[in-house]
């Protein structure tokens, strides 16, 4: 899945911040929680037109699944493939939760302004996503349902949800290879259903590399024959380009 | 949760028909009652809401879910804005469930659901994206077409983390409520989707009934 072992670039993204760039089609994007407990916030967006984005019910139901791991692919609005999960060390990742806003933050794990702690201030999701959305021109109107890489919620029977404590472990990694061009905005601020009794601060170590060649019987196009089509899209799309 | 209403279609302000393939526009005051009413059974209604007065708000799939705890809506079920107020309340509901997982249709996710080929086929989005391109004045477009209810439909989420569309739990003369806590914009795609059970692959019209 990987075109060399040595990664391109590799970094620390501290508990509770945020973060975004774009990736490039064909290459990996590696995340790995590196102490335990993470939760990464991610919503994803096409640079040349961002009014493509992640669409979470098309990933759902296309993929007949409530949970993300490996051989799944994440579609965009568009109805084609932006990333393939090519590698994921848990069975189980959420996208149905949304994400964590101030008031929230506030009333689980109290309230510490930038005034207060600094660097340590208790950020959200919420404005994390928007402070990184305003770098591309982005805002409230494209906010969308987003991942939350490493953390897991179930159901029973009659649909209610229940947030699985000490999914994650140190070490534990997702690739996600890339099949087109995309921004990546991600934060590590706390899973909202997350009953730590401390505001949860983990970070991410995240590194790239460049992806080896998708071939007609990759485990991610073959999937399903709706990933079959996803990917037959994205090809389309990129048909014109060299 | 089954629970029946205690309004008579009667004494209701406004009732208007939305035809299958038809889209639904109307700004609901805060402390009316709105009943879609799936009058010939199997019928999906794909609605949007939004805060009549500043549109960046609208209604948030994730965060009504989470802050209920529970993937299906019903009776009781309190609809959460993107900003994480209070827009609606289904006050009556006697189908007993409601998705709002599923999306809607799209031209784009019918070429990946069904067939490439299929890309012409009326769809959901269509129905909204020219529902907001023929009121400008809303100020909406694409970019505020997000995560929908799918009323009517039944779309089982299993213990193991499985999802499945299933056959439509409604039927004809049945119907959900819900009384607005703001004033919001309704918008509704009456499904044309003729590739899935959830319309009984004869979309059907839908009556819309408000009381004040």
């Amino acid at each position: 899945m990987l075109h060399s072992a040595a990664p391109l670039y590799d970094d620390l993204i501290p508990g509770g911040s945020h973060w975004s760039f774009i990736m490039r089609r064909g290459h990996v994007l590696r995340l790995i929680d590196e102490t335990g407990g993470a939760n990464v916030g991610m919503l994803m967006y096409n640079p040349e037109n961002p009014l493509e984005r992640y669409n979470m019910p098309d990933t759902l139901k296309n993929q007949h699944t409530f949970l993300l791991t490996k051989g799944h692919v994440l579609l965009s609005d568009m109805g084609r493939v932006m990333a393939s999960i090519v590698r994921d060390d848990l069975g189980w990742h959420d996208t149905v939760s949304g994400t964590c806003n101030a008031e929230l933050v506030e009333t689980r794990w109290g309230r510490k302004t930038y005034q207060d702690a600094h660097n340590h201030y208790h950020r959200n999701g919420f404005t994390s996503f928007l402070n990184e959305l305003a770098k591309y021109g982005l805002g409230k109107k494209d906010l969308t349902a987003n991942l939350n890489w490493f953390s897991k919620v179930k159901t029973d029977d009659e649909g209610n949800m229940a947030y699985v404590s000490d999914h994650s472990h140190a070490g534990a990694t997702v690739d996600l290879r890339f099949e087109m061009d995309t921004i990546v905005v991600l934060h590590t601020c706390p899973h909202p259903l997350s009953p730590a009794e401390q505001y949860p601060s983990h970070p991410l170590r995240y590194q790239l590399f460049k992806a080896a060649p998708v071939t007609d019987a990759d485990p991610c196009k073959t999937s399903s024959p709706e990933a079959t089509r996803a990917f037959a899209n994205t090809a389309l799309y990129h048909l014109m380009q060299a | 949760m089954i629970k029946a209403s205690t309004l008579h279609p009667e004494t209701a302000a406004f009732r208007e028909t939305v035809p299958a393939g038809e889209y639904f526009l109307k700004v609901v005051k805060a402390g009316e009652t709105i009943r879609i009413l799936d009058r010939e059974g199997n019928q999906a209604a794909d609605t949007l809401f939004y805060n009549a007065h500043n549109p960046t708000e609208r209604y948030s799939a994730v965060d009504t879910i989470r802050a209920q705890g529970n993937v299906y809506l019903t009776a009781g079920s309190k609809l959460m804005s993107s900003e994480n107020n209070l827009m609606l309340e289904i006050t009556a509901d006697t189908c007993g469930r409601h998705d709002t997982l599923g999306g809607a249709c799209a031209a784009e996710s019918n070429t990946t659901r069904y067939a490439l080929e299929k890309k012409c086929m009326h769809a959901c989005r269509d129905s909204w994206l020219v529902a907001v391109t023929e009121h400008e004045e809303l100020g909406l477009s694409k970019r505020d077409i997000t995560h929908n209810i799918n009323f009517f439909m039944n779309v089982p989420v299993t213990a193991d983390g499985g999802l499945t569309f299933a056959d439509g739990i409604s039927d004809a003369g049945k119907y959900v409520e819900l009384k607005a806590a703001m004033d919001v914009l309704v918008m509704i795609s009456n499904c044309p989707q003729l590739n899935n059970p959830c319309n009984g692959w004869n979309p059907t019209p839908i009556e819309v009934l408000v009381w004040n």
